[in-house]
């Protein structure tokens, strides 16, 4: 109860009028804070947040320029690929007609070469044909002189020979085959 | 007993049911004895609490930011949110950047001061919110109202300056006497008074509701009233959740009106 008459006493104060050692004090008291806060502390991170700022700025203009760079690279690639396919393209298509050319050819060469070794062919043929003929011509008149001077008793060989009646008669015989033939 | 003065307004024996009435607090719950005296000044717990406040900030903000790295550690990241808060969530938008940021330390220091003044309220030993004394309100809404006239007369010379308080325009033809009376009185007579008071209303209003159900609890506390005194200890834990939110809201809301005012004195029109 004493304590409570101590308190009325204090209580004269009407709560709205400023005690002006309190006001005094709370001066004090954020003249400390603004003094510690305005001249250090504040512009101390006011430097390191525009550092950062520079910093992030900074790292994005770089990642600007890596991605331009990335992105003509990817043209220049895409450019050359397109070209590497042109040129595939267009060397198949030469290829393709070298193909057929030399195809052209060698169908030609083989052309030529059968007709030569046909054509080889038939002049042994002839040849052979005219050889054989001669010899039979020869073998056949002698035949027949043999014939003929068995036949008359004596020998006619020589004698023929150099009249060249057989081989007149021959020829006769060979021109009638021509002739029927 | 008598070393914490708040304790002299409350009587351990005085409970219900023991034929004492409830000792309700009043203005006598912000009156404190003084700690110590030294040549006829009272040195208090609020101002303690206000030295201490101011400590508490200083020290905070030196461990923070004194030694800023580029990539911040923990401590230094809240105190960059908090301090990106004032600038630019209060600062930057309301005066500009351009002309706002000469500002800036004032409008910090007053937000993060106003709310560790405010927050003593809920710290267990400190309870008290400072800014419940009208003193510590008036000396920073005084600061505020002495940068707002100076910079007004230095930013418009003495004819504009009064023009700009008094919100003189021609326009306003025959009504404008009534005005210029009306914004005298509220810019010049008012406006400082409504800032101090607005903070120091609702710490003193707080802190009244937190004291009285703290002493209702205690004094329920008496056979039957244990039932009632359950309620009344919720309500303390209400009123201490709802102050911590008051607090920071009262802090915002005074540096918010005191960057509105710069911003006025700094503007072309009124």
């Amino acid at each position: 109860m004493i304590a409570q008459f101590t308190i009325a006493a204090a209580e004269e104060q009407p709560p709205l009028i400023p005690h002006l050692d309190e006001l005094i004090i709370g001066l004090i008291a954020f003249a400390i804070v603004f003094f510690f806060l305005s001249k250090k502390l504040l512009p101390n991170i006011n430097k390191v947040l525009e550092e950062r700022r520079e910093a992030i700025e900074g790292g994005i203009e770089k990642a600007d320029e890596a991605k331009t760079e990335a992105e003509s690279v990817l043209e220049q690639y895409k450019a050359q690929l397109a070209e590497a396919r042109h040129e595939a393209a267009r060397l198949r298509q030469e290829a393709t007609e070298q193909g057929t050319a030399i195809i052209a050819e060698m169908k030609a060469e083989g052309q030529r070469q059968r007709e030569e070794i046909i054509a080889a062919g038939h002049a042994q043929i002839e040849a052979d044909r005219k050889a054989a003929s001669a010899a039979l011509r020869q073998d056949v008149g002698k035949l027949a002189t043999d014939l003929a001077g068995k036949l008359v008793g004596e020998s006619l060989e020589d004698h023929a020979r150099q009249s060249r009646t057989i081989d007149r008669f021959l020829d006769e015989l060979e021109a009638k085959a021509e002739a029927t033939r | 007993m008598s070393a914490d003065p708040q304790m002299l307004a409350f009587d351990p024996n005085c409970q219900i049911f023991t034929g004492c009435g409830f000792p309700a607090p009043g203005l006598h719950t912000f009156m404190y004895e003084p700690i110590v005296t030294v040549s006829g000044f009272e040195f208090t717990k609020p101002m303690l609490l206000a030295f201490l406040g101011s400590f508490l900030i200083v020290g905070f903000f030196w461990a923070a930011f004194s030694k800023p790295k580029l990539v911040p550690g923990k401590l230094q990241m809240v105190g960059e949110a908090g301090y990106d808060f004032v600038r630019r969530g209060v600062v930057y938008e309301i005066i500009g950047k351009k002309d706002g940021e000469k500002y800036v330390p004032l409008m910090v220091s007053l937000f993060f001061f106003v709310w560790i003044l405010n927050l003593w309220s809920i710290i267990p030993f400190a309870q008290f919110p400072v800014t419940s004394l009208i003193a510590f309100p008036a000396g920073l809404a005084l600061i505020v109202y002495v940068l707002w006239i100076s910079l007004t007369f230095k930013k418009h010379g003495f004819a504009g300056g009064w023009k700009n308080i008094l919100g003189y325009d021609k326009n306003l033809g025959a009504i404008l006497p009534l005005v210029m009376v009306l914004e005298f009185f509220s810019n010049l007579i008012i406006r400082p008074f409504t800032h101090a008071v607005r903070l120091f209303a609702n710490m003193f209003a707080g802190h009244m509701l937190i004291v009285m159900f703290t002493l209702a609890t205690y004094y329920l506390m008496n056979s039957i009233g244990f039932v009632y005194a359950g309620a009344s200890f919720v309500m303390v834990l209400a009123m201490l959740v709802f102050e911590l939110f008051i607090q920071a809201v009262q802090a915002y809301v005074f540096v918010l009106l005191a960057s509105s005012y710069i911003q006025g004195a700094l503007s072309e029109h009124h």
